[in-house]
């Protein structure tokens, strides 16, 4: 057997374990074991390719390899639960850029080849070859500056408002027509200059277009754009796949890619709003919007720690719904311990997560986790809303959209539609904010002015840690 | 390679990634979304190929050895993140020991 054939059958192992290793993932009990079925899957292709004979000089893949782990490791230790939204976000932009690169590298060959030597060596079609390397830059640049630009976003690098001016669609559209002009010319002209120029143009225009096409979404559509982000990383590496001829990029490239379209339905479908309306909305940006104002009156009534502690002392059902808030004042460890000060006091706790709570999928999940909240406790929105009149109080840790009762009455709201939690159906719910201003959305919340709603203002974390203290002084009393 | 077979063999990937991820509860999400960003790094073996191969010409061998850095740091920091966000995931009992 030729080393070829053995490669081949070593790819075709790896996908197995790509696939066993996703399966794995999708349950509880079996989702570490698939996570490190994939890497060693992983292991095996990268093992596999270096027997390649294309590849004769080792120095600068083992140089590569040696760095890119260290930088890896370090990220993977020292990055806090609560920017896991960033580091995803970054990861999928390293990837991006290593698939245009990819591209690019294929593209310097041809030319250090010239076409004939280049298809005598390497198998493909010039026009076909051509075409997806322009898509392995399109979809590689933007993955790449959108995910840099998404991540100095969450990182607070850059505001996480929308930023819109007039025209800016038609910009980016006209953008992606002179791209798909330049691929064509790319792909089919026969002069060497011609194709330089059209590759240069669509390069740096992929890199723009990842940048303002990011741009005008808002802070709190960031899980949408995240898993969106994470389908194209997977879809540059297939593209990439096509270029070099290789089947395990693409089958894992296209796994990637499809499970990230799923993700980001089910985020829309959440928000009840279509992917078209996500992205080019500029949700948010509008602030205000709200003409109804004057149909909903009531007065926001402020609470203290000791009275929050009174409320939930004679409680016999909770439920903390926890956002975005609850990762910035990094509360997560405090809301543990005041549940199981609230579990010993006899009461049943549970934790209500909506799908889009947090700025990626899964959020809160992951903080909740981290504090060694056990998963049983968590509830899924649907499962909780049908039990949500027998609460006797709700806590409203730092989330504002998903909680709002104008998404299911106020026709005029633009997030109606959206499912919420019905925190304002519990007998009391006492809302954690830090400040009297509008979320990301900039809309007035009807649940914080509702006569059975009580505020909580301060970081949550230094809040809960009142209350948690007078549980305590009782214990010890 | 048959481009044909190349786009047979991208279709079916497609429909097999819908099956598997269709039914996903949603406490898996970000550890899904990391698994898979992870995979998504296999672009390191075309940047393997393009950094190895001798074409005498430097820039294959620049772009192909920044290729390989970058999906590195996608392969081991995703795998290794995925790793240590999943160890947190506990059941009840578990949980309690800190008591």
């Amino acid at each position: 057997m030729n080393s070829a054939n053995l490669i081949n059958l070593a790819y075709i192992a790896a996908a197995i374990l790509f696939i066993l290793g996703l399966k794995m993932l999708g349950r509880q009990a079996t989702a570490r074991k698939g996570n490190a079925l994939s890497a060693v899957g992983m292991l095996l292709a990268i093992v596999v390719t270096l027997l390649d004979h294309h590849v004769v000089s080792y120095t600068w893949i083992v140089a590569g390899l040696i760095a890119g782990t260290a930088i890896g490791v370090v990220c993977a230790r020292a990055v806090k639960m609560t920017s896991m939204p960033e580091m995803v976000a970054l990861l999928n932009g390293f990837g991006g850029l290593a698939s245009l690169l990819v591209g690019w590298a294929e593209y310097g060959k041809i030319r250090a080849y010239g076409w004939d030597a280049y298809l005598a060596e390497f198998s493909g079609n010039p026009v076909f070859t051509g075409l997806v390397i322009f898509l392995t830059i399109l979809i590689g640049g933007i993955t790449f500056t959108g995910s840099v630009y998404a991540f100095a976003k969450l990182a607070g690098l850059v505001s996480g408002k929308p930023v819109r001016w007039a025209g800016q669609h038609t910009m980016n559209i006209a953008m992606l027509m002179v791209m798909a002009a330049a691929g064509v010319l790319f792909a089919l002209t026969g002069s060497p200059q011609l194709a330089l120029v059209a590759f240069t143009a669509f390069l740096v225009l992929s890199l723009i277009l990842g940048w303002t096409f990011v741009m005008p979404i808002g802070g709190g559509d960031m899980p949408v754009v995240i898993s969106l982000l994470n389908s194209l990383s997977g879809l540059a590496a297939a593209a990439a796949g096509f270029v070099i001829a290789n089947n395990v990029l693409i089958v894992a490239g296209c796994l990637v890619g499809t499970s990230g379209v799923i993700l980001t339905l089910i985020m829309c479908k959440a928000m009840n709003r279509t992917l078209v309306n996500v992205l080019f909305s500029g949700f948010g940006a509008d602030a205000g919007g709200g003409s109804t104002e004057g149909a909903f009156q009531g007065e926001l009534k402020p609470i203290s720690p000791e009275d929050t502690f009174a409320v939930l002392e004679a409680a016999r059902q909770v439920v903390f719904i926890p956002g975005y808030g609850m990762a910035v004042s990094q509360a997560q460890h405090v809301v543990r311990e005041l549940a199981e000060l609230l579990e010993q006091n006899g009461a049943e706790v549970r934790f209500a997560i909506h799908p889009v709570a947090g700025r990626m999928p899964g959020h809160m999940n992951v903080l909740l986790a981290e504090a060694s909240v056990p998963y049983e406790q968590l509830v899924e929105m649907d499962s909780i809303n049908p039990l949500m009149p027998q609460m006797d109080v709700a806590v409203v840790i730092g989330a504002n959209d998903v909680v709002n009762p104008a998404a299911a009455s106020d026709k005029s709201s633009p997030i109606y539609g959206m499912p919420i939690i019905k925190a304002h159906e519990a007998r009391t719910c006492i809302c954690l904010k830090r400040g009297k201003g509008t979320g990301f959305s900039g809309l007035e919340n009807q649940l914080f002015l509702m006569p059975n709603t009580r505020m909580l203002y301060g970081d949550a974390k230094g809040t809960l840690q009142g209350v948690v203290a007078e549980f305590k002084a009782l214990a010890a009393s | 390679m048959d481009l044909i077979l190349l786009l047979f063999i991208f279709t079916l990937a497609a429909f097999l990634g819908f099956e598997l991820i269709a039914k996903v509860p949603s406490q898996l999400h970000t550890p899904l979304m990391s698994g898979s960003n992870a995979i998504s790094g296999i672009t390191i073996v075309g940047a393997i190929i393009a950094a190895g191969v001798d074409d005498n010409s430097w820039l294959t061998t620049v772009l192909g050895t920044a290729a390989v850095v970058l999906a590195t740091i996608n392969v081991v920091g995703g795998y290794l993140v995925t790793d240590r966000m999943l160890g947190m995931f506990k059941k009840k009992d578990s949980g309690k020991e800190t008591k």
